[in-house]
C-alpha cells in the first residue's frame, strides 16, 4: 500500500502551486470527464533549468505524452516520469489560452458580478502563480496540457479531440528531482466548447519509491535510460 | 517515410533583388548571429548549400518577455508547419513577424535546437564536447547584452527542417525538403531581434553531416 501523504483539488478556472519533491509522485483526477490541466515544470534549486517542450519530443519520438514518457528538461534531465496513465493522450503543443481568447470566445466575466466563477485564462495564472517564487514571464515556456488531446493529420493540421478524457481519468507524475509544478485548470485553448466551461481536477501527492532498475520509464528507450543517468548523476 | 511528393508544398519566390539589400552577410557553420530588424524591414535566410538548419528565435525588440511562441504560432494557423502566410506570434499575443516568401514551403517548430545536454541523451554521453545550437545562443544573447540571459533562450523555429507529426503522435526527422539556395523570407510587423545558431549539429542527417553556411539580407521597406 503506498503512502498518501496529502490530497488537494484544483476547483475549476483555478491555479496551483507545489515542490513535488523527489521520491514522491502526483496523481492528477479529471473528477467530472473533459478537465484540462495546463502544467509548467522548473528545477526547484535552479529554476533556468525547466521543462523543455522540444527536447522531450524530440528524445522520444513523439507528439503526445503517456505512461512511460518523461517530462526532459533543457538539461538534459528528467524533471518528472509519467508512471501511470489512464487517458492515454495528454497535449505538448497547443499552449495556453491568454484573455483576449477568452474573452473573444466566452466574453467578459467579471468577479465583481459572478464572484469566483469569473473568467481566468491560462497565461494570466501561469504569470501569476510563477511570480509567488521570483519568476515572470520571461520564465513561461511552452506548457503542456493533461487530459487534452490534440491530434496531427498528414499536412499538420491541428485537431482537439471532444470527449477524450472519462470522468475519473487518472495520470500520475513522479518527480525525478524536486520539481516546482505550476497548474492551472483553465480550458483547453483549441477546446471548441463554445462555452466557459472550465472543470475540477483532484490531487494526491504519494511517496514514490526509488527508480528500479527495470523502471518502465528508464527502459522505454534508450534516451531515456541517458536521462535517467544525468538526473541520478545530478543527485549525487 | 512521408511521401512529401503526395503533399503539395507551397512554393512562393520573392521579387526582391538582392544587390539592393541594406544588410547581406554570410554566417559560418556552427556560428551565432543576432541583429535587430525594424518594422518593415524584410528578413531572407538562403540555404546557400542546402539542407542545412537555421535555429531562429525573434523577440520584440522594446520588451524581450514578448518573443516568438512556437505553440502559439502553430496553434493560431492550426498547422503545425510554417510556410508563406505563417503570422509568426509572440507569446503575449502579437504578430512578431509574417513570412512572406517562401522556396522550400515547409519549416519546424517542434524539434526545437540542439543543445550539449540533449545531444548526451539522444546520441550519448561522450557528446558533451561537442558544439551545439544552444551554445551559440547563449553566447549570441549574453553578448547582445541588455539584460538578455540564458533564460530568455525559449523554442526556435528551424528553417528549412522537416519534422512530420503523424497521426498516432509520433515525432518523426525526415529528410530535408531544401536544397541549395533554398530562402525564406520574412516582413517584421513590429522591431524584432533576430537570433540565429547555423547549427552545428553533427550527430543527425538534418544537414547531412556537414554543416554549411547561410546566408542573411535584410530590406528596407520600399
Amino acid at each position: 500500500m503506498r503512502t498518501l501523504l496529502f490530497e488537494d483539488r484544483i476547483e475549476p478556472g483555478a491555479t496551483w502551486s507545489h515542490v513535488l519533491k523527489r521520491g514522491t509522485a502526483l496523481r492528477l483526477t479529471d473528477v467530472e470527464g473533459g478537465a484540462n490541466v495546463g502544467a509548467l515544470f522548473y528545477n526547484w534549486e535552479n529554476p533556468t533549468e525547466r521543462y523543455n517542450m522540444p527536447d522531450t519530443l524530440k528524445a522520444q519520438h513523439i507528439a503526445r505524452l503517456t505512461s512511460g514518457d518523461v517530462l526532459f528538461s533543457d538539461m538534459g534531465r528528467i524533471l518528472c516520469s509519467i508512471v501511470d496513465d489512464t487517458a492515454g493522450w495528454h497535449d505538448p503543443l497547443s499552449g495556453c489560452g491568454n484573455a483576449e481568447l477568452v474573452e473573444s470566445k466566452y466574453g467578459e466575466a467579471s468577479y465583481q458580478e459572478h464572484r469566483n466563477a469569473f473568467h481566468r485564462n491560462a497565461y494570466d495564472e501561469f504569470l501569476i502563480e510563477l511570480a509567488k517564487y521570483g519568476l515572470s514571464a520571461r520564465d513561461l515556456t511552452a506548457p503542456l496540457n493533461f487530459f487534452s488531446k490534440v491530434v496531427v493529420d498528414e499536412v499538420g493540421d491541428m485537431r482537439f479531440v471532444t470527449g477524450h478524457s472519462p470522468a475519473g481519468a487518472t495520470v500520475e507524475l513522479r518527480a525525478e528531482m524536486n520539481v516546482l509544478v505550476i497548474l492551472n485548470t483553465c480550458q483547453h485553448p483549441l477546446d471548441p466548447n463554445p462555452g466557459y466551461a472550465p472543470r475540477p481536477v483532484a490531487l494526491a501527492v504519494l511517496a514514490a519509491a526509488p527508480v528500479a532498475a527495470d523502471d518502465p520509464c528508464r527502459i522505454a528507450r534508450p534516451e531515456n535510460a541517458r536521462g535517467f543517468i544525468l538526473t541520478e548523476r545530478y543527485a549525487l | 517515410m512521408t511521401s512529401l511528393t503526395a503533399v503539395m508544398l507551397p512554393l512562393v519566390e520573392s521579387r526582391l533583388n538582392p544587390s539592393l539589400a541594406s544588410y547581406d552577410a554570410i554566417v559560418a557553420a556552427g556560428d551565432p548571429w543576432i541583429h535587430e530588424i525594424r518594422r518593415g524591414q524584410i528578413l531572407r535566410i538562403v540555404d546557400v548549400e542546402g539542407n542545412q538548419a537555421a535555429d531562429t528565435l525573434f523577440y520584440s525588440a522594446n520588451d524581450y518577455s514578448d518573443r516568438y511562441s512556437a505553440q502559439d504560432t502553430i496553434r493560431a494557423q492550426a498547422n503545425i508547419y510554417l510556410t508563406t502566410g505563417t503570422r509568426l506570434m509572440s507569446s503575449q499575443g502579437h504578430v512578431l513577424l509574417t513570412i512572406v516568401a517562401d522556396t522550400c514551403g515547409r519549416h519546424d517548430t517542434l524539434g526545437g535546437a540542439c543543445a550539449t545536454e540533449s545531444n548526451m541523451v539522444r546520441y550519448g554521453l561522450e557528446t558533451r564536447h561537442m558544439h551545439a545550437c544552444r551554445q551559440s545562443f547563449v553566447k549570441a544573447v549574453t553578448g547582445w547584452g541588455h539584460g538578455f540571459e540564458k533564460r530568455d533562450i525559449t523554442h526556435n523555429i528551424n528553417f528549412f527542417m522537416n519534422v512530420p507529426v503523424t497521426p498516432a503522435g509520433k515525432l518523426t526527422f525526415e529528410d530535408g525538403v531544401s536544397a541549395p539556395n533554398k530562402y525564406v523570407e520574412l516582413r517584421a510587423e513590429m522591431d524584432v531581434v533576430a537570433v540565429i545558431s547555423n547549427c552545428p549539429q553533427l550527430n543527425n542527417p538534418c544537414n547531412a553531416y556537414n554543416p554549411t553556411p547561410i546566408r542573411v539580407l535584410v530590406w528596407d521597406p520600399s
